[in-house]
């Protein structure tokens, strides 16, 4: 894991000491709230439905034990106990009084953390795969890129007033977990036909009401150009970017409005006039961070555990936890934990903080004192022996951590929606619960397959809704919460966006409509045949006629 | 409005003139880009000094030719939250253009620093904020992880720090302790 070293420590004390003083001005009225609003925000801070709601990065989601407990101690003095793990990998505390938020920034500084650029129009918390270091499939580990982004987009001065905010994603793996495709700049790393490695970079993804996928601009950037070539997208965006309406300012617009190719041009000239022809500092920057995310010591352990097999027989709560909530690692004799935050009837992300305590603990003990917070709002451990899964899966059942529905229809990606989000036009997390509700038997998930349901409680797409297999989005028609539904979208590597099915249902009436629309699906797939690639063979008209048809 | 240039509040020694206005005599004169475009022919016999005065929307090339016989160039802000002036100020210094960029429109203490990092070295500002809350406002941070940016003394790009071994001689435009 990345520590930081004396510089990035001054920079966080300086920057907690810049936002003490910014607070104490707002507080004494010498700054009005247009005026703090961007300076709050640029440190995580909203202004919420009921209080003051606080961001904390979670770069590239990578935490250690020690955090982890920080953030528990945060939730239990200065919040009410819990926290709210975010799809873009933070975790937000939602009941935050501004005179303390000086003193969490402070307390987050501690531990190497901060809540810089979490919010506001600049460029915020770098995202990855949530299994990196650690996945099977993984070329080579994408979070040096995704620190070296962190260290150079913070407090950026050329670009800490863009025309709307800016979301960067970066994978190493061809399996994409970390939806690069719907974000402002995807990377991709990837190899070519010499066996060297480069990165693919794509541009204009998005999620909001103008959904788009990204557009390649360069198919292979040596990874030493990455800062100079961003650099120069980011020039281009923040000099030609929409600023008349925010919601045609995001850069998916401006490269919709303009043409990919004449954005590639532009980003191309710019690239041309950089000022550093040179790169030995971002080369020998990325060799340093790059030891810090060297593999922990793993033991050379057999493929196979006599130990884990045993157990699966002996306990078959056991068994089903290790088919769905274990994932392939790239060691022998081990494996990736995902503890699923979407307990039936829970609220998807949510963990208490006696929870996160019980997570960091078992890191420590057991998984190289590393976590992860994945994109669809889970808690990961990557670096487990197989021997010691039974002992987790023990800890983690009397805790509410041991849901067995990683990846199935219970773990549901949802925004907080009307409940505590103003600009929300709906709510989310009760349509989320009634869903979970709906298919509480593990069984009928497991018979019906993997499958992504997420939620968002408006047009702005904080649940990704355009990108779950089944997207459901909350509006509002004349004062009544109602829910549209989509199918068909990913943000995998086979990113797509889903279609809407038809004419919206009621609250109450959503968990019965995605009822029908898996009951269709599993009476047409074919053998070992997924939702999205079933829904993409079929087209929506089954499954219309599933809901629509006349009774 | 006062104008700070190098940790003090100074008098402008410029004469703004408007599309319309009259050339002086001589002396310190600012015209609107788009008229300076126009009138070079004549403009460039003027016996003083001459400025420019961009819009945010102009293009930093456009400018290029013109900025060897300038001594002033003005950059607004029309709102704080509006970051074009960033980016172009930066284009203007990489072309290299030294003499004094002013920020003018809406200048706050909390943006001050930023703006000086790419390359301002004048600020007109309102009088809500006295000097000493600017001079505050300048030193806010003491480290910037970005190389290329505009520092004074007792400010540290914290990757040439760390690969100094690596780094190249900062150029001159970034030596320039001119901002604040």
């Amino acid at each position: 894991m990345y520590r930081y070293d004396e510089f990035d420590h001054q920079f966080v004390q300086e920057r907690t000491a810049q936002f003490r003083d910014q607070a104490n001005r707002r507080l004494s009225g010498a700054l009005t709230e247009d005026e703090f609003r961007p300076l709050r925000l640029m440190n995580g801070l909203y202004l919420q439905l009921h209080a003051y709601m606080l961001r904390v990065a979670i770069p590239y989601g990578t935490l250690s034990s020690k955090q982890m407990r920080q953030l528990a101690y945060i939730a239990d003095k200065w919040d009410r106990g819990y926290g709210h793990f975010t799809t873009r990998q933070n975790i937000q505390y939602n009941w935050i009084k501004l005179e303390d938020t000086a003193d969490i920034l402070a307390a987050l500084a501690e531990v190497e953390m901060h809540a810089i650029q979490t919010s506001g129009n600049c460029i915020r918390n770098v995202t990855t795969d949530h299994w990196a270091g650690a996945a099977a499939d993984e070329i080579a580990d994408p979070r040096p890129v995704g620190e070296l982004l962190r260290q150079w987009s913070s407090l950026h001065p050329e670009f800490s007033y863009l025309p709307r905010k800016f979301k960067i994603a970066v994978t190493g793996a061809p399996n994409d977990r970390a939806a690069v495709k719907v974000h402002d700049i995807g990377l991709r790393l990837h190899r070519n036909d010499a066996g060297a490695i480069g990165w693919e970079v794509m541009v204009g993804g998005g999620q909001g009401r103008t959904p788009m996928i990204a557009v390649t601009v360069r198919d292979f950037l040596p990874e030493k150009e990455l800062v100079a070539y961003i650099e120069a997208i980011m020039r281009v965006y923040n000099l030609y970017g929409r600023r008349d309406n925010k919601f045609k300012a995001r850069i998916k617009i401006l490269v919709h409005e303009i043409g990919a190719e004449k954005f590639k041009a532009e980003v191309e000239a710019e690239y041309e006039r950089r000022p550093e022809q040179t790169t030995h500092v971002e080369e020998k920057e990325l060799q340093r961070i790059a030891a810090y995310f060297a593999p922990p010591a793993f033991e050379k352990l057999s493929r196979f555990s006599p130990a884990f097999e045993e157990a699966k027989l002996l306990h078959p709560g056991f068994a089903r936890w290790a088919r769905n909530n274990l994932a392939a690692h790239r060691v022998d004799g081990y494996t990736i934990v995902n503890i699923s935050l979407k307990p039936e009837g829970g609220i998807p992300g949510d963990a208490t903080s006696d929870q996160m305590r019980l997570m960091a603990e078992l890191a420590e003990r057991y998984s190289h004192d590393e976590l992860r917070v994945s994109h669809p709002q889970n808690i990961i451990l990557p670096h487990v022996k197989k021997d010691d899964a039974l002992a987790i899966w023990q800890a983690l059942v009397p805790a509410e951590l041991a849901t067995a529905n990683y990846g199935l229809a219970g773990d549901i990606i949802a925004c907080p929606g009307m409940d505590y989000c103003s600009l929300a036009t709906a709510r989310s997390i009760p349509i989320s619960q009634a869903i979970s509700r709906k298919f509480a038997d593990l069984d009928v998930q497991e018979k019906i397959g993997p499958v992504k349901i997420n939620i968002s409680g408006c047009i702005n797409a904080c649940g990704h809704h355009h990108v779950g297999h089944i997207g459901i989005l909350g509006l509002d028609k004349k004062g009544e919460e109602f829910y549209q539904i989509t199918l068909g979208g990913s943000s995998a590597e086979n990113a797509s966006i889903g279609s809407i099915l038809g004419p919206g249902f009621a609250g109450h009436e959503v968990a019965d409509a995605i009822e029908k629309i898996l009951t269709t699906y599993v009476k047409l797939r074919q053998p070992g045949e997924e939702f999205l690639y079933a829904y993409r063979r079929l087209g929506p008209q089954p499954f219309k006629e599933a809901l629509y048809a006349a009774a | 409005m006062p104008l700070l240039k190098n940790n003090a509040f100074i008098t402008d020694s410029w004469l703004h003139l408007g599309a319309e206005d009259a050339l002086p005599e001589g002396g310190n004169v600012t015209i609107p880009f788009s008229r300076l475009k126009n009138e070079w022919e004549s403009l460039a016999k003027f016996p003083g000094q001459l400025g420019a005065v961009l819009s945010n929307t102009d293009h930093a090339e456009d400018v290029a030719h013109f900025l060897p016989h300038l001594a002033l160039v003005v950059l607004p802000f029309p709102a704080f939250v509006d970051g074009r002036a960033y980016s172009i100020a930066r284009q203007i210094r990489l072309l290299g253009y030294r003499g004094e960029l002013r920020a003018t429109g809406n200048i706050l203490p909390d943006q001050f620093q930023y703006m000086a990092q790419v390359g301002f070295s004048s600020f007109e500002v309102s009088e809500r904020f006295p000097l000493e809350s600017w001079q505050q406002a300048s030193k806010q941070m003491s480290l910037a992880y970005q190389r290329g940016l505009y520092r004074r003394v007792g400010e540290a790009e914290v990757w040439s720090e760390r690969h100094a071994d690596t780094a190249p001689e900062p150029t001159p435009w970034e030596e320039q302790p001119h901002a604040g």
